[in-house]
């Protein structure tokens, strides 16, 4: 899809919007809700409270798919509402909804994919020690996403951001008791909040744009694109919000924390860690898409040089893993990295990274809980202990089998439309360097993919016990989801008409582009990488073939010993050094203090004690000792002698009468 | 015909000499005698207004207290011979218990 | 200066001086007999006065009886003699007071009285008049002075008493 003249659509607000629309906040809330009931009666609910999140999910997708139907429809406004919140000076925040076509596609997302997840979970999660509480965090974490993707101001997709984020961290560390397991939560939460950091300068800066009155996403595309900020201000607002998107969508340099993040279940992983909560450092770019237009060109350019470090990067990594989730770890940060770069390409680029993000999600999802029925079946991550489960588990194979065609872009499943709109983009908006790295990106995707399928289920099982299919709460999810996936690529398709577009669109339609060599290009890319893994997988017994390249695979292998650089260079020095520096000097110098005070104070007291004492009670007592001193030279009067009494008795009689005389 | 003033003066040196010897004397005895001087002035004082007066009630008066004094001095050497009974000794100086 | 004033004013100067060897005698039998002195020149001015039945009253009981008891509680108490053992050390204080006293008495007396216009005019004898008097009069004070009679000696006799040790 190519930017087109046509002036057919301006954003505008919708004249009356649909039942679905005024109440579309509901779908974020609903989640909520069913996190709360699931909290505080889940335990005593039959089935532990797994039914207020799946009953609230389901009426929640209906609700998206209501609203989604609206802009089906052809609908192209948008839909906004909001109460006020809080006022700090001029700046008012509010609560609110905006809704279009986006949106719309990513709430039925978010919560299709958060339905299945649920309902895996009744059967992967059963007889968990904290299954209830899993229920209600699961619950939570998809309330906040939907809250970040209806969110119509800035400080409110913050909040839902955060709380992301915490749920994610939650649920990372949810079986806690294993350190590796709690270790791994605190590095997600500590990398994602390292680029939250930039994210949240980032959005200051966007409200100081407009002159500190608002965070309100479309009132603040409004004023950058009518030109009311310096170039400056908006190329610096634009990195620092991909800050957060670096962090948030684990692109380098901080996407150690993802790989570690498989510690958690694996539902857990195929929700946030493949679907929705990376997806969010997408959805911020392409919201807030003005701001990186209208910024200086070397902020997209930047974003795009990120986006291909990563994607190869990544997907080299994804080679060298023995663990099946880490192999799907490595290759949704490669994805995501695919979007980004679709973003980095303007437009039309926008379009499609959406398009991906939508596509991917659902057969991300797809492996990852296939990827958890062989795991549920082996008791092991580890490819090595797998092998020859073609038979014994046949549905997860033909579905994890689909889902892996689909990532590595074989048309005419979802991945390919969505690979071949970015390519056609980087082709026709002249990112040449760009358009290469797309290509050899497929052909690594399907190449490790290849190699995971034949690892996991060709050959022979080289584990121990035996092991059987999933229970149907499970399998019943990956045929639903491989179903989509089959499907789900056909609405952007083009011989189709492109839905996808007329629903995702900046500020302009596209028009809907097929360009036949860069879709057979893109075909045999994908071939050639299934070819290639083919020939060495094929015969995979217990050494893996990449070994033998020596010491670019120990490299590759150990994840270009950025994390080393990491622990090294930043981590340990604080741990160590600067924790116990603050240590001496909160020992010494900030406890020095403090008993310096003390003991001035102690001197002051005994100097203030010797004055009451001496002074003070000197005083005082010298007052009793003057009149003891005067009762001792009074007593004398009391002699005892009557005759001395009563020459004071005459000698008073005769002064008396002198006086009476002479008054 | 004798002048009132002569007499009240003769009262007056009576009186006088007679707390002289009240507030000097040593013996309890000679200070019961130094109070019968007093009486007595006092005593003469009224029967001579009462003569000047053409009033019997002085001469009524200085009897009584002749009387009065006369009961008085009982009672005053009963309690000077307890005390020497009690302490051997009547000098005044030494009755004095009631000292700081 | 009329023959009755003549002889008062001897009368008067002989008991002065026998009130001055009173209090300044060293041996206290002096003492009471010049007291004797005292009292009899007394009562010798009352009979100028002409006021018989309180002179006679007076020798009666002062030189008769207050006298003699004086002479028994000297002979009792076993008084010493000598001016050391019968003056104390306030003498000159005392001096001064009675002084004082004589001083502030005669001021007032020859303030309040004209010297020439004041006399007295003796009457008869009176010992009827005052009789009738006390016991018409003036009984409750007499009633009065009798308990107090009674009290006294009652007194007197208890003070006294030998106490019965137990």
């Amino acid at each position: 899809m190519v930017a087109a003249e046509s002036a057919e659509s301006i954003v505008k607000a919708i004249h009356d919007p649909s039942w679905f629309l005024r109440y579309s906040w509901l779908i974020a809330l609903l989640p909520a809700v069913a996190a709360a009931f699931t909290l505080f009666i889940g335990k005593r609910t039959p089935g532990k409270g797994s039914v207020y999140g799946i009953s609230a999910l389901a009426a929640a997708l209906v609700m998206s798919l209501g609203v989604l139907w609206t802009f089906v429809g052809g609908e192209r406004g948008f839909y906004e509402a909001s109460i006020p919140w809080f006022q700090i000076g001029q700046l008012h925040q509010e609560v609110g909804v905006y809704v279009d076509g986006l949106t719309a596609v990513m709430v039925v997302v978010v919560t299709s994919i958060s339905l299945c997840v649920h309902v895996y979970s009744l059967g992967y999660m059963k007889g968990d020690v904290r299954y209830t509480w899993f229920y209600v965090v699961l619950s939570l974490f998809t309330s906040a996403m939907l809250v970040v993707v209806l969110a119509n101001n800035l400080f409110q997709l913050l909040v839902g951001w955060e709380v992301m984020g915490v749920c994610s961290y939650l649920l990372i560390g949810h079986w806690w008791e294993d350190h590796v397991n709690s270790s791994s939560a605190i590095k997600a939460f500590i990398t994602t909040r390292v680029g939250d950091v930039p994210f949240m300068f980032g959005i200051f800066v966007l409200i100081f744009i407009t002159g500190f009155t608002t965070s309100n996403i479309p009132k603040i595309s409004e004023i950058v694109s009518s030109g009311g900020a310096s170039v400056g201000l908006v190329s610096a607002a634009a990195l620092l919000l991909f800050g957060g998107t670096i962090g948030k969508s684990a692109q380098f340099p901080l996407h150690v924390w993802l790989p570690d993040a498989m510690a958690g279940p694996t539902p857990v992983s195929a929700l946030i860690h493949a679907a929705t909560m990376v997806a969010a450092g997408v959805y911020l770019v392409g919201r807030l898409f003005i701001v990186f237009l209208d910024a200086d060109p070397i902020v997209l350019q930047i974003v795009a040089i990120v986006a291909g470090i990563t994607m190869l990067g990544a997907a080299l990594m994804a080679f060298t893993q023995d663990d099946i989730k880490r192999v799907l770890a490595y290759s949704t940060i490669s994805q995501l990295a695919y979007m980004i770069a679709g973003m980095s390409m303007g437009p039309a680029g926008r379009t499609g990274a959406f398009f991906h993000l939508f596509t991917h999600a659902f057969f991300k999802a797809l492996l990852f809980l296939g990827s958890g029925a062989v795991i549920h079946a082996v008791h092991s991550n580890n490819m090595s202990e797998m092998g020859g489960l073609r038979r014994r588990l046949p549905i997860t194979f033909w579905t994890f089998l689909i889902g892996s065609l689909a990532l590595s872009g074989v048309p005419p499943l979802a991945g390919f439309w969505s690979k071949d709109e970015l390519l056609v983009v980087a082709e026709h908006e002249g990112h040449p360097v760009l358009f290469v790295v797309l290509l050899v990106t497929a052909l690594l995707t399907a190449f490790y993919m290849t190699r995971a399928v034949l690892m996991t289920f060709y050959g022979e099982f080289r584990g121990h016990g035996e092991p059987h299919e999933a229970p149907r709460s499970m399998t019943g999810v990956l045929v639903a989801l491989a179903s989509v996936t089959v499907v789900a690529g056909l609405v952007g398709s083009p011989q189709l008409g492109a839905v996808f577009g007329k629903w995702v669109y900046f500020q302009e339609l596209e028009e809907a582009l097929f360009v036949p060599w860069v879709a057979v290009l893109s075909t045999l890319a994908a071939l050639g990488g299934i070819l290639i893994g083919y020939a060495l997988y094929r015969d995979y017994h217990a050494r893996d073939p990449l070994r033998s390249l020596g010491g670019a695979y120990a490299l590759v292998a150990n994840k270009f010993y950025i994390d080393d650089v990491y622990w090294k260079g930043i981590v340990r020095p604080i741990r160590d050094d600067v924790s116990s520096g603050v240590y001496w000097n909160d020992r010494h110098v900030i406890d020095g203090v403090v008993n310096g005070a003390a003991a001035f104070t102690k001197v002051v007291a005994s100097g203030v004690n010797w004055f009451d004492l001496k002074v003070i009670d000197g005083a005082v007592n010298g007052l009793a000792n003057i009149a003891g001193f005067t009762g001792g030279l009074l007593r004398y009067i009391q002699s005892g002698n009557v005759q001395r009494y009563a020459v004071f008795l005459f000698a008073g009689v005769v002064v008396l009468a002198v006086i009476f005389t002479k008054i | 015909m004798i002048r009132l003033p002569l007499v009240l003066f003769l009262s007056a040196a009576l009186f006088s000499t007679g707390v002289y010897g009240v507030l000097a004397r040593r013996n309890g005895v000679l200070v019961l005698m130094s109070i019968e001087l007093m009486l007595n002035a006092v005593n003469i004082n009224l029967v001579a207004f009462g003569a000047a007066l053409h009033d019997l009630t002085g001469q009524v008066f200085a009897l009584f207290v002749i009387t009065v004094a006369a009961a008085e001095v009982g009672i005053g050497l009963a309690i000077v011979i307890l005390i020497y009974r009690n302490r051997e000794t009547i000098n005044v100086d030494e009755v004095n218990l009631l000292k700081w | 200066m009329t023959g009755a004033e003549i002889a008062f004013v001897v009368i008067g100067v002989a008991a002065v001086v026998g009130a001055i060897r009173v209090v300044t005698a060293r041996n206290v039998v002096r003492a009471a007999l010049y007291l004797v002195v005292t009292l009899s020149a007394v009562a010798g001015v009352y009979l100028l006065l002409a006021a018989e039945f309180v002179a006679w009253v007076q020798i009666l009981i002062y030189v008769g009886a207050i006298v003699i008891l004086f002479l028994f509680g000297l002979m009792l108490t076993k008084a010493p003699i000598g001016r050391e053992a019968l003056d104390n050390q306030r003498r000159g204080v005392a001096f001064l007071v009675g002084l004082a006293i004589l001083a502030g008495l005669v001021y007032l007396i020859q303030g309040a009285f004209d010297w020439d216009a004041a006399r007295i005019d003796p009457l008869e004898g009176s010992v009827a008049a005052v009789g009738s008097s006390i016991f018409s009069r003036f009984v409750l004070p007499f009633e009065v002075i009798s308990f107090l009679l009674l009290a006294a000696l009652i007194g007197a006799i208890v003070l006294s008493r030998k106490e019965d040790r137990p």
